[in-house]
């Protein structure tokens, strides 16, 4: 068995395993964090309007925990999107093209919200 | 060869894959409906994540651009006018919930080993329930009925 070159065994144990593992640890973190941002916006006296809203924000353990959303949200959507692509783009030309798209757009939109975040 | 054998060789499908336009031939049960509907909301979000982090900074940046952000939704911005605006909010509301829910169904099936057809079946009528109902709920809200 080999790992590499034009013979090389591209199935078997533990290729799908990490990401499918990521997949499944990154949605428990987003469920959790949706329910702590929740509990934020509905348990206060506090009116809703922007001081709550960013007060929430600019917390820092919230920062935290939102730089891990961001980052658990690309890698989530870049299996789950991979998979998409994987199952129904047969052509691989237009298969590696869909990739790199889906690739950059998750770097830039993560990039974006980071940025948003530590400017607060 | 007898005769049955061969009958049931002939009736056995040799090629299982479906093509687009051979969908609408297939009856879906409701796990089915919810793991493909799973993949649209996914990958409806996937495209509206722009719009989303839009959202993340005007609401966040300053006191200005949070009143840029609630004018959104009353009287749109650029072209687009503020019901669109709320539709495409209503899609992710939808989206979010559906795929919130369904993966909470799956986190459960993964830990309870909980794999039978009864369960299968019941746990996505009550994912397919719960997401039209809360979105109902909350587009409600969004669309200022009460």
């Amino acid at each position: 068995m080999t790992t590499y070159g034009s013979k090389r065994i591209v199935t078997g144990a533990h290729y799908g395993l990490r990401d499918w593992m990521a997949q499944r640890a990154t949605a428990l973190l987003m469920a959790l964090f949706t329910l702590v941002l929740l509990a934020q916006v509905l348990f206060t006296s506090q009116p809703l309007g922007y001081d709550l809203w960013a007060g929430i924000f600019s917390k820092q353990w919230m920062k935290f925990l939102t730089f891990g959303l961001i980052v658990s949200l690309a890698y989530h959507a870049w299996v789950g999107v991979r998979d998409i692509w994987m199952d129904y783009v047969k052509p691989v030309g237009v298969r590696l093209a869909l990739h790199v798209f889906t690739l950059v757009w998750l770097t830039g939109c993560a990039g974006w919200a980071i940025q948003v975040l530590w400017r607060l | 060869m007898t005769d049955a054998t061969q009958a049931t060789k002939k009736n056995r499908p040799v090629y299982t894959n479906i093509h687009v336009t051979q969908i609408v031939g297939y009856r879906l049960p409701p796990a089915g409906i919810v793991s493909i509907l799973h993949r649209i909301s996914g990958l409806l979000m996937f495209f509206l994540l722009p719009f989303v982090i839009w959202m993340f900074d005007t609401s966040l940046t300053s006191e200005i651009s949070y009143e840029t952000f609630t004018a959104a939704f009353v009287s749109g911005i650029g072209f687009l006018p503020g019901w669109f605006i709320k539709l495409v909010a209503l899609a992710l509301i939808w989206g979010y919930l559906h795929h919130f829910i369904a993966g909470v169904r799956h986190l459960w099936m993964d830990a309870t080993h909980s794999v039978s057809k009864q369960q299968g079946k019941s746990s996505a009528i009550v994912t397919l329930v719960l997401s039209i109902v809360l979105t109902i709920a909350l587009g409600a809200k969004l669309f200022g009925l009460y």
